[in-house]
């Protein structure tokens, strides 16, 4: 395979908001001719910002998972729901399939993004060239599915609204719900600023 | 609907590598020899399929707000919720920020999108850039990824299953609507509308 020249060797850059192919000319704050955005050869403070993102979302991460996100109430009988309580009852009332997909969307995605988010900063602090291809995978797996996640808030969201039956049965959402949905927004952001380029930037395998 | 010739180059998104581009026939895709990230699609749709695509989520998009979603039923009670209904119920139960999370992601930021489609792809069509062009585009880029109207659809089937243990479940054609959204946002999702830089001009004075 022939070399495959990356953008800074031939002094350009990509704008990110309109991808055109603009001339670096090395100024600080030059301006996409076309649509007027700021251009930059990396996202700018990409580690410590998606560092900083990811640190907060984890934090928000574990009362989202302790606390209870609803609470059930039905003549005199009260019943809080965790997130993974809501998996196992999915599970138990004969959904297993819709079980798996809330186990996906609210437990597995998360920590996926921690985990590779985590894994992507590491190595590019280390300057490691080792597996980028893979890395780069899964960078574009948790931007694909990231926002998947908001699946819970949702659901408990539209429960609120339609169990409302006074005495006999209601439904309303407990803190545990607000810690997850700006867990979610959080780590979409973390993922925004995380700049993929990094990955490429300290030698590229396939040379 | 060419007007100007696209830039003779193209830069990967994800890894800075840079190609010169080629005219990609029917159904092509342009994927980066580094990373496997997609530099370029052919589009199968000029600007008139993309207007009246936006045209139809519109209206597909106003009937999956207007009519209820579900319907409970307990003891002979009904209770039935709209997707305003479900934001204002959030609110009032002291969720106040799910509930402006679901009343952007779910109405604002779709309904600001489909507008914006509308107006650029309305000018487009005759190879032209509206009004404000520039504005639009840079506020649909960062509009981008924060609609999410397919996860609140997969919602509706779970809260469906959940509730189908205590209560008669009733689908009404609110989620019908949301059925075809999902279908249209599909399609949209792979469009890629920065191409309307290079397929546009500025109106002459």
């Amino acid at each position: 395979m022939n070399r495959l020249p990356r953008a800074a060797e031939l002094g350009l850059i990509r704008c990110h908001v309109c991808a055109l192919v603009c001339r670096d000319n090395q100024v600080a704050g030059a301006a996409c001719p076309r649509c007027g955005a700021r251009l930059h050869r990396r996202k700018s403070a990409s580690y410590s910002r998606t560092a900083a993102l990811l640190i907060a979302a984890f934090l928000l991460y574990i009362p989202a998972n302790l606390l209870p996100i609803m609470r059930t109430a039905s003549i005199g009988e009260m019943d809080d729901n965790t997130i993974i309580s809501g998996v196992v009852e999915l599970w138990v009332k004969g959904a297993p399939d819709l079980a798996v997909i809330v186990f996906t969307a609210s437990i597995m995605v998360p920590m996926l993004k921690f985990l590779v988010l985590g894994l992507l900063l590491v190595c590019g602090k280390c300057g490691s060239n080792w597996a980028q291809h893979q890395r780069a995978r899964l960078y574009r797996l948790v931007e694909f599915v990231g926002y998947w996640s908001m699946l819970d808030v949702f659901v408990v969201a539209l429960l609120t609204a339609l169990v409302r039956f006074g005495v006999f049965s209601s439904v309303e959402p407990l803190p545990g719900v607000v810690f997850f949905g700006l867990t979610v927004v959080l780590t979409m952001l973390a993922s925004m600023s995380f700049d993929p380029r990094l990955i490429w930037d300290c030698g590229c395998d396939d040379e | 609907m060419d007007t100007m010739s696209p830039a003779p180059l193209l830069i990967c998104e994800h890894c800075d590598t840079v190609y010169r581009r080629i005219p990609l026939a029917r159904g092509q895709v342009a994927c980066c020899a580094r990373c496997q990230f997609v530099l370029e699609r052919h589009h199968r749709l000029g600007a008139d399929g993309l207007l009246a695509l936006t045209a139809t989520a519109m209206v597909v998009f106003i009937q999956a707000n207007i009519w209820p979603i579900v319907t409970l039923g307990l003891n002979g009670q009904q209770s039935s919720a709209t997707l305003w209904g479900t934001i204002i119920a959030m609110w009032q139960q002291h969720a106040q920020v799910v509930s402006v999370l679901a009343a952007a992601t779910l109405f604002f930021f779709p309904l600001m999108k489909m507008l914006l489609f509308g107006w650029v792809f309305w000018f487009a069509r005759r190879g032209e850039r509206g009004p404000g062009f520039r504005g639009v585009m840079i506020v649909l880029h960062y509009l981008r990824p924060w609609t999410m109207s397919e996860v609140f659809m997969l919602g509706v089937l779970v809260a469906i299953v959940k509730a189908r243990a205590y209560f008669e479940v009733t689908a009404d054609p609110g989620v019908f609507a949301y059925a075809a959204l999902t279908v249209l946002i599909t399609v949209f999702a792979g469009v890629d509308f920065r191409q309307l830089w290079d397929v546009t001009a500025e109106r002459k004075p």
